[in-house]
């Protein structure tokens, strides 16, 4: 360890409906904490401070950055992350619909969009585009100009 | 979408299977630069300089080297010095020596957040608290930052060793690295028989490919000196290639194998981290991995050249071009390689203009070594040309698409390089953008809401190189087909290479199962870029399903005991032609074939693909309270020779336009006086974002090339093109103002509304 010599924290989460005990340091992120600490790599950074949505997660029902959390602040809750999308019986209908409608071309910002749909579909089963667009207004996507991503939200609604 | 051709004689060239990479991107598994995690892998951090131009006069990294937790710490020192040798590679040339300099600086830093120093840590808190404690001595200089000050006769020079070709000419003590002139008929001559000659200049601030992912580097430099690379990269054979040279390696040392990539536009083609995270390998004898953070993206990696464009344009009085002139000046950044013979290429591509002149300079700045985005070069001169037609337009009263119809370049017109087109589509795609629905509808110029609108149209061109590429194929026991292929998968390419392999098999898309396989399992294959992928590598793919069906031909005779010419294969059945007896299907030869595995291996050095074209159509909706402007309504027309996947096809069309928008309306690189990027965020750095857009409609128009056997053209460039001058046109459309420079930001329209 560094010289500053801080004490990794014990910490008790769900992550994905299985609950585990991880240790941390106390100053890194929820992001870094799962990339690096849980190995679950499915949830991206793509800016590190809040502007790109790479790396939204779903805690407790609401979506967040979790580059803006910090792993500590895990204790005790529900994180659903995309790895946790898929069931045995196959893909989510949101997964499913961005593969049918080429919603992704690199793929990097997909994880990102698949947990904030999901979170929306959740709470609104029948979305405008209108309201999916201003839903989605947090996730950057630089590859496909955001089009089969809003007509996969909406396909996937449907 | 719409198809100009007639029912497809095709199987599965033109459906839209789900791509074979699909199912790991949307469920988190598939593996992008920064998620590889090898044993005993440990983390690096970079010290990058604060300042845009300094003497680097010494290095202290004593502090660093005696923290706890630290394994190494480098410099340029361990880096070997290479010379001026040239190195050309697509879209990724230039000096061995800058190259190894932009990677880590030796003596003197270019820009603001070029590399200096690098350490090796056990974990990445350590490596980042250890940069700050290595002490760098500079003695700061004054910096360029942009083309006026530095073709200014006293500007600071960059390099005070590097000798600039100025037509030929060598010069010193320069800030212009290069100065080409292409000529086409006598220019003066034609300007003076023209009845109406039309002028402008546009200024372009420097942008960034914005990639999602940032760049990372993984390696380790073992004890037989083989230095392996896992890297997010467009091109795994370019990056061996470059890593090889920074490190003065034998290319047989160095085995690159590329991550999935998180976008790139061109912008993940050089290396940055890769040849540190070797050096920072081989003194810590452990993997090492780095990764950028977005600031030190938009600082240091990338971005597309600013600049200053002036192009004339002279007419009769019928509205046919007689002459054209430009004026290219194009930001390098700190090392050569603006594209500025791209952009000369590009300035009148979609015109028949019999005299043409076009002058052209690669100037260095104390900017981050420009890399290649999306069409490069392109973008930036479409915008001063498509302003002037749509000036001589206004001034004569004529038609916007009539007028470029009138003056459309065509198989045959000469281009400002010298050759003559072979077959393209501008022409159909214009007839097209005629009678799209967009075109033909009204816009009030009005809203109701005291917001004015305008509508705008523009065309652009790029060239879709050709170049080298390798494809193995592998018929497996059951008849279907393992296909290797060494092109980066940035957009679904591999799903459009497998689908032409699938195609001349007669198999399902399903049924060819594509990789993208390291540098030692493949013949060199060129970068992802260029729009030549689908082009060149899937070229290579119909070769190999060619040479397949040879070697399953030559072995079915033999089990049949006749002749290979009395066979035949179609759609995934071996038959005799003579005796209605003989057939079996590829499954069964598969399963039953005794004369050993069935294996082809294709190769191709192609050619350009005789270049796509593409019109774009938009309507603007302007506050006039707050400046802000909102794209209403966007249709993308371009020739895409033939769409293999059109889904994929769309959303290159899509994409490229998107990024078009932000060029035209929101980025910018805003920089201090003493050449620091204020912006270095996503939040400051606005791109667009799903609220800022409708929905982009898609015109796919398909004449096919000449050169491929399906008329793939490539299709991904074209689209940056045309929007920075489409939407300009449209802003001049609502308020009566042309505002041609980069951002068209609020600030700026509602500054002009006000001088009005
Ligand atoms: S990485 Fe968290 S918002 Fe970009
Ligand atoms: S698909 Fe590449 S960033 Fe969205």
């Amino acid at each position: 360890m560094s010289d500053n010599n801080v004490r990794k924290v014990a910490i008790n989460t769900t992550i994905n409906g299985q609950e585990m005990d991880i240790l941390v340091d106390p100053y890194v992120s929820l992001l870094e904490t799962l990339r690096e600490v849980v190995g679950m790599t499915g949830t991206k950074e793509g800016c590190n401070d809040g502007n790109c949505g790479a790396c939204t997660i779903n805690i407790d029902g609401r979506i967040v950055d979790s580059c803006l959390v910090l792993g500590v602040e895990a204790e005790g809750k529900n994180i659903e992350t995309v790895e946790g999308m898929a069931t045995p019986d196959g893909l989510h209908p949101l997964q499913q619909a961005f593969l049918e409608e080429a919603a992704l071309q690199c793929g990097i910002c997909t994880p990102g969009f698949l947990v904030s749909a999901k979170a929306l579909l959740d709470n609104e089963p029948k979305p405008s585009e209108e309201r999916i667009r201003h839903w989605l207004a947090g996730n950057l996507c630089r590859c496909t100009g955001y089009d089969k991503i809003v007509k996969a939200v909406k396909k996937a609604s449907d | 979408m719409v198809s100009k051709v007639k029912k497809s004689e095709y199987k599965v060239i033109g459906t839209r299977p789900i791509r074979h990479d699909g199912y790991d991107k949307v469920t988190g598994r598939a593996q992008y630069g920064a998620d590889i995690k090898l044993p005993g892998m440990i983390y690096g951090a970079v010290l990058r300089s604060p300042h845009a131009h300094a003497k680097i006069k010494n290095i202290d990294t004593s502090k660093a080297e005696n923290m706890n937790g630290v394994f190494a710490v480098m410099t340029a020192k361990d880096l070997p010095r290479l010379t001026d040798k040239q190195r050309g590679n697509s879209e990724e040339s230039g000096s061995e020596k800058h190259l190894s300099e932009n990677v880590m600086a030796l003596d003197k830093v270019l820009y603001k957040g070029h590399v200096v120093a690098a350490v090796s840590a056990n974990d990445v808190n350590t490596a980042r608290e250890a940069i700050k404690k290595i002490i760098v001595d500079y003695e700061v200089l004054k910096p360029v930052i942009n083309v006026d000050q530095a073709m200014d006769k006293d500007a600071p020079i960059l390099h005070e060793d590097f000798i600039g070709d100025h037509l030929g000419k060598k010069v010193k003590n320069t800030n212009i690295a290069t100065y080409n002139r292409y000529k086409i008929g006598n220019v003066d001559d034609a300007f003076k028989k023209c009845d109406l000659v039309v002028e402008k200049e546009v200024e372009l601030q420097t942008v960034h490919q914005g990639y999602i992912e940032p760049h990372s580097g993984t390696a380790i430099w073992d004890e037989d000196d083989r230095v392996k690379v896992w890297t997010s990269t467009q091109g795994s054979f370019t990056n061996r290639d470059s890593v090889s040279k920074v490190l003065s390696l034998d290319v047989s040392r160095v085995k690159v194998t590329p991550m999935e990539i998180g976008g790139g536009f061109g912008g993940k083609i050089p290396v940055y981290l890769e040849p540190i995270a070797a050096v920072l390998s081989k003194k810590s004898r452990r993997p090492v991995q780095l990764v950028m953070s977005r600031t030190d993206v938009f600082d240091a990696s990338g971005p597309a050249p600013g600049g200053k464009v002036i192009v004339k344009i002279g007419v009769d009085k019928n509205g046919k071009m007689l002459a054209g002139y430009a004026d290219i000046r194009l930001e390098a950044g700190g090392y050569p390689e603006a594209f500025i013979e791209a952009a000369a290429k590009c300035v009148f591509s979609c015109y028949n203009i019999p005299s043409m002149d076009i002058e052209a300079y690669d100037v260095l700045v104390n900017k981050p070594s420009s890399a290649p985005y999306r069409a490069p070069g392109s973008p930036q001169v479409a915008f001063a040309t498509e302003t002037v037609v749509d000036e001589i337009c206004k001034k004569l009263d004529m038609d916007l698409i009539d007028f470029r119809l009138l003056n459309v370049a065509e198989k045959g017109t000469r281009t400002a390089l010298g050759p003559k087109y072979r077959k393209i589509g501008l022409k159909e795609v214009l007839e097209a953008a005629k009678k799209s629905d967009h075109w033909n509808s009204k816009l009030e110029k009005k809203s109701g809401n005291g917001k004015v609108r305008g509508r705008g149209i523009a065309s652009g061109y790029w060239f879709n190189i050709g170049e080298k590429s390798a494809v193995n194929l592998s018929l497996n026991m059951d008849g279907t087909v393992i296909l290797t292929e060494g092109s980066t998968d940035i957009g679904g390419s591999r799903a459009s290479i497998a689908m032409q392999a699938a195609e001349v098999l007669g198999i399902n898309a399903e049924s060819v199962r594509p990789s993208v396989v390291d540098t030692d399992s493949i013949g060199h294959t060129d970068v992802t870029g260029g729009s030549r992928t689908t082009y060149a590598t899937g070229y290579a793919a119909y070769k190999a399903a060619h040479m397949l069906i040879d070697e399953i031909t030559s072995k079915a005779a033999k089990i049949w005991d006749i002749s290979e010419d009395d066979i035949k294969y179609k759609d995934g059945i071996i038959s005799s032609r003579t005796d209605s007896e003989l057939n079996m299907t590829l499954r069964e030869f598969a399963d039953q074939n005794p004369f050993g595995p069935v294996v082809s291996s294709a190769s191709v050095d192609l050619e350009e693909a005789a270049g796509g074209f593409g019109t774009h159509i938009v309507d603007l909706e302007i506050d006039p309270e707050t400046g802000k402007t909102d794209v209403i309504r966007y249709t993308v027309l371009q020739d895409v020779g033939k769409a293999i996947h059109p889904s994929y096809v769309e959303g290159q069309l899509q994409g490229g336009a998107t990024q078009g928008i932000g060029w035209a309306l929101n980025e910018e690189y805003f920089m201090s006086d003493d050449g620091k990027m204020l912006n270095s965020s996503y939040l400051d750095y606005r791109m667009p974002i799903a609220l800022d857009l409708p929905m982009i409609e898609t015109v796919l128009i398909e004449v096919p090339s000449e050169d491929h056997p399906f008329g793939v053209r490539g299709v991904g460039e074209t689209p940056i093109c045309p929007p920075v001058p489409a939407i300009s046109n449209a802003v001049n459309d609502a308020i009566g103002t042309r505002i041609l420079s980069t951002p068209i930001k609020a600030s700026k329209i509602l500054n002009t509304l006000k001088s009005m």
